[in-house]
């Protein structure tokens, strides 16, 4: 799960990380009133859920609160990466002495988390890695043991800080650890961590990404959850329990399993076809799931024939086929269906559907082929 | 022989009073798995289907004495579920369950490892030496016994892979589903290791997916010291980058996570990649007859 900046502040500051002053506004007008109340100059920053915001103008630098005004106007409503801004934090500008980067991700090949830090702050860590992977600092913490003082003395020090800022730096990465910790995230950044000219030390920009498996025992974190960030139709597919990603091509899949679901969309590529989506529908799935999957399908338009693949285990073929019968009869299907089915009452599901006039496979490679016949020239 | 369990297996359900839990221990014994003792918190009965029920692992391992156990317990509580079985002695540890979060498993990873406990899962199908042992919830009749092990991060994808071989009339000594999560506790090459000590698999098919480096550390080992052919699929060609596809550790992160990256790294391992999962059965059949 992904929060915005202003949230993941509010996050660093709970944990005693100090960050500017700001307020979050929606329209221009709550945005000329906050750099009123903050005191100009201040930064207009949008908050979306997408990297390079810089960069796409979506920061800007306000004298004065009609220049905030001016900003916000300009930013609400712009499109980053695809995304719409609604919101934008406005903070009070800081003068730049110094700024480090600081972070602590979710390591995968050491099945750890790592503290990762540069003396160069506000660059991207990922391109630093590729340019000069010398320059960054790595401290694993010992996943029974805890982090170490030790270890972020290696940081603080490594970085190149000394008395008397190395105390409240030390500070800023014990607290930003502790953060990460507590919250199930895999991932969290300051960066820049700012160091003022009158000495205070600042997170400047914060980014926490979340383990959604962590998310039932934090629920005020859940609780940052923006749909409005989502796209509808996995929205919906989160509420219903299903995964759901949306793809670019023009065949609807509905698969259970995640495994089989990538590989049906692979197939349906390898035959020369794009697929529309991935869809999962789970390994206990029932016809309800069934009929919720096929309506969310049905929805795109640019959908032109559907492809449902089932592998019967613990899924029951018969429960599949009685939710797409319901679908048939509460939806209706204005587009071709290619149904595959086998294992665990395969039989019986290929009767019902047969029954209904829908033809049906057993095949995978077979039946895949049809559906891409099935929208060639469309 | 085959690898991990087989008909002489002492199996412990964990989570047993549960629906899923009750379901798949009755399976397991329909096929023959000799399931010792049941453990829930929230038992009443005093045994299921002629398996003994207790409430703790302490109380069940008093009287009968598990090589294994299999977690049903839902996610919160998962964790706790394999520190109670390792404090038991249990030294194989299969955790069915979905959604555990990965601080949890970071620590019980680093705990089991340090134990000298063979964790597998979680989020995984489980374990099956055909006709002798299944640990799981795979449908167990689509298996046939033979010389083709089989090590998958999927589920579904699994059954469709046995099936092929099946189909190409080849059977399996052992099949284990490592699980779709970021951290689990066995990966390829802990069980490639186990399977070229193994003098009844013959062959060995690998079913990967976008993320994470696994695929690429089997391929290493599958070059400098397996010594017996593999036959691979890698699910997720068509994912797109920063999206996670179902599975919690199924997510392109950066460009070694891919398909095409590990498709590569593999093939010049000497890896015989199927470009469908269905060409798996018909690939095998051909690597072993040379």
């Amino acid at each position: 799960m992904k929060i915005h900046e202003y949230q993941a502040k509010r996050v660093l500051s709970e944990y005693g990380v100090t960050i500017p002053q700001g307020e979050v506004a929606v329209t221009p007008e709550e945005a000329y009133a906050a750099a009123a109340r903050l005191g100009a100059p201040v930064v207009v920053k949008a908050q979306v859920h997408a990297g390079g915001r810089g960069k796409a103008g979506g920061v800007k630098l306000a004298r004065t609160p009609e220049e905030a005004k001016a900003a916000a106007m300009a930013i609400l409503g712009m499109t980053i990466k695809g995304r719409t801004v609604r919101i934008v934090l406005v903070e009070k500008a800081v003068e730049i002495a110094r700024e480090v980067y600081i972070g602590v991700i979710f390591d995968r090949a050491k099945k750890a988390h790592t503290i990762i830090a540069s003396a160069e702050g506000g660059i991207e860590i990922e391109e630093l890695a590729r340019t000069a992977p010398d320059k960054i600092l790595k401290e694993t913490v010992e996943p029974t043991v805890g982090l170490q003082p030790y270890q972020i003395r290696n940081i603080v020090w490594g970085m190149g800080f000394t008395a008397p800022l190395d105390r409240p730096i030390f500070a800023m990465v014990a607290n930003l650890y502790r953060a990460f910790a507590a919250t199930d995230a895999s991932l969290a950044e300051i960066n820049p961590l700012v160091i003022t000219k009158g000495g205070e030390v600042l997170a400047c920009d914060g980014k926490f990404n979340f383990d959604d498996n962590g998310m039932f025992r934090q629920k005020k974190i859940a609780e940052f959850r923006d749909p409005g960030e989502e796209d509808p139709a996995e929205r919906e597919a989160v509420d219903k329990k299903l995964n759901f990603i949306k793809l670019d091509g023009n065949i609807g899949c509905m698969v259970n399993g995640a495994g089989l679901a990538m590989a049906t969309m692979d197939m349906i590529k390898h035959f020369g076809a794009e697929p529309a989506n991935f869809l999962d529908i789970g390994g206990g799935a029932k016809a309800q799931q069934v009929k919720d999957a096929l309506s969310i399908i049905l929805r795109e338009p640019k959908v032109k024939a559907i492809f449902i693949n089932i592998f019967g285990g613990i899924v029951r073929c018969d429960l599949v086929a009685e939710g797409i019968i319901a679908a048939k009869k509460d939806l209706g299907f204005d587009r071709p269906v290619v149904i595959r089915l086998i294992g665990t009452n395969d039989a019986i599901a290929r009767k019902m559907l047969n029954e209904e006039g829908f033809p049906t496979y057993d095949n995978m490679p077979e039946a895949a082929r049809k559906a891409v016949e099935m929208t060639a020239g469309v | 022989m085959a690898i991990l369990v087989d008909e002489n297996t002492k199996v412990m359900v964990q989570g047993i009073a549960g629906v899923e839990g009750k379901f798949h221990t009755e399976q397991m014994i329909k096929y023959g798995t000799k399931v010792v003792a049941g453990v829930d918190p929230a038992v009443k009965e005093k045994d299921f289907l002629g398996v003994p029920l207790f409430r703790t692992c302490r109380e069940a391992c008093a009287t009968v004495k598990p090589d294994a156990t299999v977690i049903f317990v839902p996610a919160p509580y998962a964790a706790d579920a394999i520190y109670e079985a390792v404090a038991v002695g249990v030294k194989l540890v299969v955790v069915i369950t979905e959604g555990v979060p990965v601080n949890d498993m970071i620590k019980a990873y680093a705990f089991t490892r340090s134990k000298g406990v063979r964790m597998i899962g979680p989020n995984c199908p489980g374990v099956i030496s055909p006709d002798r042992c299944k640990i799981g919830i795979m449908p167990g009749h689509i298996h046939r016994k033979g010389n083709v092990g089989v090590i998958s991060r999927s589920g579904t994808l699994t059954y469709e892979v046995v099936y092929s071989l099946v189909a190409a009339g080849l059977g399996q000594s052992t099949c284990i589903g490592i699980g779709g999560d970021p951290v689990i506790g066995s990966d390829f090459v802990d069980l490639l290791r186990m399977f070229k000590d193994d003098p009844e698999t013959k062959g060995i098919v690998l079913i990967g997916e976008i993320g994470g480096n696994d695929e690429a550390r089997a391929a290493d080992y599958i070059q400098k010291e397996l010594g017996k052919p593999v036959v691979a699929f890698i699910a997720g060609r068509t994912a797109p980058p920063e999206r996670r596809m179902g599975h919690a550790g199924a997510i392109i992160g950066s460009a070694a996570d891919t398909a095409a990256a590990k498709i590569e790294i593999l093939e010049k391992a000497g890896v015989k990649i199927a470009a469908i999962p269905t060409d798996i059965g018909p690939l095998m059949a051909q690597s072993l007859k040379r």
